[in-house]
């Protein structure tokens, strides 16, 4: 047993004394070991998208149209000032978010109503739950064409519900099939995630409440729903940011005519059919700064249970 | 704790009732994919005229084959790296404390979300220089940044509802860290790897403007840039047979996948890891 202790650099052992001098020995390990294990996600992440994006907004401020390049110039953000400025995109982005806010709302109840019938059903657990994943598994652009000939007045079975008077090209009605596809497509997905996240319910905690008297619906909002929120923030956020960027469908379905088209609709429109090449870059950023406003919504408003945040060791 | 029959027939006619909803759609598509070229305009649910030559057209021909092996491979690849990968970030992100974490992650957030249609020409541009075009590394390496956000959100959401104890214990047990983590945690994850392998799996399988773009012959083009290539009977017919058949056959392995994997998608919590 010593009782001197060392010079000036005094470095204390790894025995995870936390709370003390944040450059231990063992804290360094520590963030070593984080840096080196997140370094690969890092790389691919950054090498697929760095380019693109940096020449996205780099591309975005200049006026460059592909079809005359010999007009191409600097113009600095008069793109995003023609963009912001054309009722066009304003329309564009209220469909965009009605589409988004319904289905996701839809696809939540109704993907939680089948996380528990798939973790909880008692026969032919794994049936339902390979046949509730086909409508994921359906390519999107298949599926697509089969709801066109669907609803298409006198070739498919659905268009007389509306007494064949062409649903696909009346805006409300038109805005109501093409969330029925996204929602009858990617609940699973919603499902699966929130499934996921029942399993990490405690069954003991269950019981135990059972026991104080606690009645299933009970149970549920109390016990269930608070511990599966870091599953409901991931499930919410990544079907709201993808229902956010919908494509395929309105494509397929309506081509964005009638006033169904979203930002992505419009994006494409202008970088392929206008090959606009300027202002469509600078579309693309704003459709990022709108996705990011959103996550960061998402993240401030579940708080805690944001991947990230630390939990009390 | 034995079901009473009233529980069971409950479930049974909820069962019923969802896997009737879901699967309406799925049933119209399979009989698109009977109807002959003439009668697929007939408002009818079931076809009237039977035929198996949607089928037998595109199962004969290597333009259709070949961009099926393609998917599943590209597929396969482009998961099991992506989970891989995945799962290291959440480890860290969930039981590490390191600068930058938080950034990290918003970043990669940010970073998956921009606008496919908007990487798509850039992207191209790169791998022509590369001599990636046209391969499937080509593809398999957009698809692993773009289901990485995903994995690591879903995973280090699961590692951290794991219990710090259960590693602890271990360790004092005399398992190493790697022992410790094959052992202990990687089962209790079983559930979120499961998932996340699921979802990017059915992503890369339905993915369809990079590869579209990304790809210019069989070599590498997959399932889905392949059905819009299809022709019908005349150069004016929109061959719906075809790609409703190419469609059914394109999702059969989808549910013998699924199949294989979704008992590992509820955890073993009852297995008596951590006792008391």
């Amino acid at each position: 047993m010593t009782t001197t202790t060392p010079p000036v650099t005094a470095r204390e052992p790894a025995t995870g004394r936390h709370g003390r001098a944040p450059l231990s020995e063992g804290a360094r390990a520590e963030r070593r070991l984080g840096w080196l294990l997140c370094a690969p996600a890092v790389i691919v992440m950054l090498a697929v998208t760095a380019y693109p994006i940096g020449y996205a907004i780099y591309v975005s401020l200049q006026r460059y149209i592909l079809s005359a390049p010999q007009l191409t110039k600097f113009v600095g953000l008069s793109n995003y000032g023609a963009i912001l400025s054309s009722p066009f995109w304003w329309h564009a982005l209220l469909v965009t978010v009605i589409i988004t806010v319904v289905s996701v709302a839809i696809e939540f109840v109704l993907g939680m109503g089948l996380a528990l019938l798939m973790y909880r059903t008692i026969w032919g657990r794994g049936g339902v739950r390979t046949l509730i994943l086909i409508p994921y598994g359906i390519v999107t652009v298949a599926a697509a064409f089969s709801w066109l000939y669907a609803w298409t007045p006198s070739t498919g079975y659905l268009s007389a519900l509306f007494n064949n008077s062409a649903p696909l090209t009346s805006q409300p009605k038109a805005i109501a099939i093409i969330i029925l596809a996204e929602v009858w497509k990617t609940t699973a997905f919603m499902a699966l995630l929130l499934m996921a996240g029942l399993s990490l319910v405690p069954e003991d905690l269950l019981k135990a409440a059972k026991v104080d008297g606690a009645s299933a619906w009970q149970r549920f909002t109390r016990v269930t729903l608070p511990l599966m929120k870091p599953a409901i923030l991931v499930a919410l956020l990544f079907r709201t940011l993808d229902a956010f960027r919908i494509f395929d469908n309105i494509f397929i379905l309506t081509q964005g005519n009638n006033g169904t088209g979203s930002v992505s609709i419009l994006n494409y429109d202008n970088l392929f059919t206008g090959l606009n090449f300027g202002l469509g870059s600078a579309m693309s950023v704003l459709i990022l700064i709108c996705v990011a406003i959103i996550a960061i919504l998402f993240i401030k408003g579940f708080g805690t249970a944001a991947p990230g945040t630390s939990l009390q060791r | 704790m034995a079901a009473t029959t009233q529980q069971k027939v409950g479930w049974s006619v909820a069962n019923i009732v969802v896997i009737v909803l879901v699967l309406i759609p799925v049933v119209w598509i399979v009989s698109l994919s009977f109807k002959t070229t003439g009668s697929i305009t007939d408002p009818t649910y079931f076809p009237v005229h039977w035929t198996w030559s949607n089928y037998s057209g595109i199962l004969t021909t290597s333009t259709f084959l070949r961009p099926l092996l393609n998917s599943i491979g590209i597929g396969l690849i482009a998961t099991a790296i992506a989970v891989l990968l995945a799962s290291m970030a959440a480890y860290a992100v969930a039981r590490l404390q390191f600068p930058g974490k938080a950034l990290l992650i918003g970043v990669s957030l940010l970073i998956a979300m921009f606008p496919a249609i908007a990487l798509a020409t850039p992207l191209f541009n790169i791998e022509r220089v590369l001599g990636l075009f046209n391969t499937w590394p080509g593809l398999i390496i957009p698809y692993i940044a773009t289901g990485l956000p995903l994995g690591i959100y879903t995973l280090s959401a699961f590692f951290r509802e794991i219990p710090w104890e259960l590693e602890k214990a271990a360790k004092v047990d005399g398992a190493t860290p790697f022992q410790a983590f094959v052992r202990v945690i990687a089962p209790l994850a079983a559930p979120g790897m499961v998932t996340t392998a699921i979802l990017v799996f059915l992503f890369c399988w339905n993915e369809f403007l990079l590869a579209i773009t990304l790809t210019a012959t069989t070599a590498s083009r997959t399932a889905p840039a392949a059905l819009s290539f299809f022709t019908g009977s005349s150069q004016f017919a929109v061959p719906t047979g075809s790609i409703s058949a190419a469609a059914v056959v394109i999702t059969i392995p989808i549910i013998i996948f699924v199949l294989f994997f979704q008992r590992r998608i509820v955890a073993g919590l009852t297995s008596g890891a951590v006792k008391g």
